[in-house]
């Protein structure tokens, strides 16, 4: 799976431009479901159709992982070829000097800062820009509206693994793995892969429109309070998938976390509860969907969110695998 | 001029009465039906030759930005908040129209003699304003206004004129846009073409999303007056937009990241017709876009606006060579949709 998560983490797809996301997701999972769409705002829908079971009433489930990352958008060329620069999604200023970025063509930028007025002066994006090396206004191929993604290589450090866009192209792994091992389903299972997530969850409202699920999981990241003097937070790295309860957006349905609870329990495999003070997810624009879905979240602990180097637990994604399969093959107890 | 009627109508969020009155009665021969819908919308259709079975929503919002009367002192004076995005600096001393008999008023400032240095130096907040409609009391006062009455900047269309054509007036954002849309639908489409003049959009976009999920279109345009900051800066930074440097295409802004294909179309369009247009400074400001493309099952869609200086404030200006190749540049863009693939 970890060939997988690299070439997913690796793929250039800041909100409004997964093409190259969605392209490669598509030949992953081809042959693998029933149908598969793209819709109009250009989420990726696979349909794996369910095989009745005896007993087993037989659900409309929605499963997403979003597939834009962060990253920065071209708003001015100045006369001497430098791009300033605004942000596609949460992009924390703290940390971009000297960051790179890559856009769609593959051309690479470096991120430089105007003279600071004082030495603690917090910087801000309207005071920096990006520098392609090129030595003027005329040389510059770049223009105002280019897209571009923060760029690092994948790094597996074993247990733990290291890259740009885990958020969330980490559970855009785990639902392509997902979908390639289930066996049946007694459910018709959507497997959506969205967009526009990090800029107002926009491709889950309209792909919940059009699918109308019963139950609807979304798969995402969360922040966790292990590191030194982090924030605190009941979650950790490599101790299983989180549950979600809340989020500054949403509160989890607790039939579905609890459904999703005692399934990980019945597996034997490790979980725990997530309380997440800021932030929300897909799930949140699922749940107020026309007359409403019943709406839970599987959250894969990571550091270092919505910065170029984030971190997760190997174990803690195959767990969500095994998780989301497990509550796929059985009967939907909410 | 229809921009200089459509300017002058009176029409904050919420009260766009006299403002589609206006836009009816320039319509009403050049579409098939017409009709206005719960929210105030004014929907009108142009039907196409039936060669495209496509659905193209063409939006602007005939609501502008103003004022509504929240309290009448015991003096006379009103007190007042903000409907949409104003500035509370652009208030002071501007006069203003209140409610459908348009009872004139004046935004009261204190004269220089009586300023603290202190004061000089601060913005005083809209909170501490009053209009004075010349009234002695509360009871004469509420004579010609009543609470909940709305208020708008008393501004009279002018041409400036100069190599730009330029003029001035209240409201450019968005009867830009409705000036625009008008004259699209005295051309004829391929497909049917859903003219939507929109309400509440200063408050939330809220017309428009009523009239997309009502219309259910396969593409959407939004047409807008839009942020122009292009005086000179000693910063070499953007300007938003440039006054007559051609209509501004929206990569993205604060409420959508318009559909890459029909961006490009736009561009394309423009380049291959000599039309002048730019790009407007990403990130910034909303637009009905923002609810259209959300509606329903997904609707791709782009903004295209006319540059506007002072924009929320009670005097706009803008060139009236934009104004026509917004026009221009929509025209020989909705000849080509029907041809457009947005499979993917």
């Amino acid at each position: 799976m970890k060939e997988l998560i690299k070439a997913l983490t690796e793929a250039f797809g800041p909100s409004g431009y997964e093409d190259a996301v969605r392209e490669l997701i598509k030949a992953r999972i081809a042959g693998h479901a029933d149908q598969v769409r793209t819709d109009a705002l250009g989420n990726l829908i696979a349909l794996k159709k369910g095989r009745p079971q005896n007993g087993v009433p037989s659900r409309r489930i929605m499963l997403t992982a979003h597939m834009d990352e962060i990253g920065v958008i071209i708003s001015h060329v100045d006369d001497k070829g430098f791009l300033r620069f605004s942000n596609i999604g949460g992009v924390f200023p703290i940390g971009l000097v000297g960051s790179r970025v890559v856009f769609a063509d593959g051309s690479i930028g470096v991120i430089g800062r105007e003279r600071p007025e004082s030495p603690t002066e917090f910087p801000t994006m309207e005071k920096m820009y990006i520098d392609t090396g090129a030595p003027d206004k005329q040389h510059q191929t770049h223009k105002v509206g280019d897209v571009a993604a923060f760029t690092r290589p994948f790094v597996d450090q074993g247990q733990r693994l290291v890259a740009k866009a885990f958020d969330d192209r980490i559970a855009c792994a785990v639902l392509v793995q997902t979908l390639l091992e289930l066996p049946t389903s007694p459910h018709d299972a959507y497997f959506v892969f969205t967009v526009q997530e990090e800029v107002g969850l926009r491709g889950a409202t309209t792909s919940a429109f059009s699918i109308e699920p019963d139950v609807a999981i979304a798969v995402d990241v969360t922040t966790t309070g292990d590191t030194p003097e982090a924030w605190p937070m009941a979650v950790s790295l490599g101790a299983g998938p989180a549950i979600k309860v809340k989020d500054r957006g949403m509160l989890a349905h607790v039939g579905v976390k609890t459904w999703m609870a005692k399934t990980a329990e019945k597996l034997g495999m490790p979980y725990q509860f997530e309380v997440l003070e800021a932030g929300s997810t897909d799930a949140m624009a699922i749940q107020t969907s026309r007359a409403g879905v019943a709406a839970g979240v599987l959250s894969i602990p990571s550091r270092y969110t919505h910065s170029p180097s984030e971190m997760v637990d190997y174990g803690d994604v195959q767990d969500s695998v095994k998780l989301l399969l497990g509550l796929l093959s059985g009967s939907v107890e909410i | 001029m229809l921009l200089k009627e459509l300017s002058e109508a009176f029409g904050v969020s919420g009260h766009e009465g006299a403002v589609r009155r206006v836009i009816v009665d320039a319509i009403k021969d050049l579409v098939d039906e017409h009709r206005v819908d719960a929210l105030g919308n004014l929907i009108a259709l142009k039907k196409g030759s039936g060669e495209s079975k496509r659905k193209v929503m063409v939006a602007a919002h005939m609501d502008e930005v103003g004022l509504m009367i929240v309290y009448v002192e015991r003096e006379g004076s009103l007190r007042f908040r903000p409907v949409g995005g104003i500035d509370d600096r652009v208030l002071l001393s501007k006069k203003v129209l209140i409610g459908d008999n348009k009872v004139p008023g004046v935004i009261g400032v204190k004269p220089i003699h009586l300023l603290e240095p202190k004061q000089r130096n601060q913005v005083m907040r809209v909170e501490e304003m009053s209009i004075d409609i010349g009234a002695a009391s509360k009871d004469e006062a509420e004579h010609s206004v009543k609470l909940g009455d709305y208020a708008a900047f008393d501004v009279p269309f002018t041409e400036l004129g100069g190599t730009l054509r330029t003029v001035k007036g209240k409201a450019f954002d968005d009867r830009a846009g409705c000036a625009v849309l008008i004259e699209l639908l005295r051309g004829s489409y391929p497909f049917d073409l859903y003219a939507a003049f929109t309400v509440q959009e200063e408050v939330g976009m809220r017309g428009a999303q009523v009239a997309a999920y009502s219309i259910a279109p396969d593409v959407a345009f939004a047409l807008e007056g839009t942020i122009c900051d292009d005086l000179p800066k000693k910063r070499d930074v953007s300007p938003t937009t440039t006054l007559g440097a051609g209509p501004a295409i929206t990569v993205m802004d604060r409420s959508v990241i318009a559909d890459p294909r029909l961006v490009n179309l736009l561009a394309e369009t423009a380049q291959k017709n000599g039309i002048p247009y730019q790009f407007k400074q990403p990130g910034i400001g909303g637009t009905d876009a923002g609810a259209i493309h959300l509606s329903r099952q997904g609707v791709p869609s782009v903004v295209v606006a006319v540059p506007s200086r002072y924009i929320h404030a009670p005097v706009c200006v803008l060139s009236l060579d934009d104004l026509d190749n917004a026009v221009r540049l929509m025209r020989e863009t909705l000849a080509q949709v029907q041809g457009l693939d947005l499979d993917r």
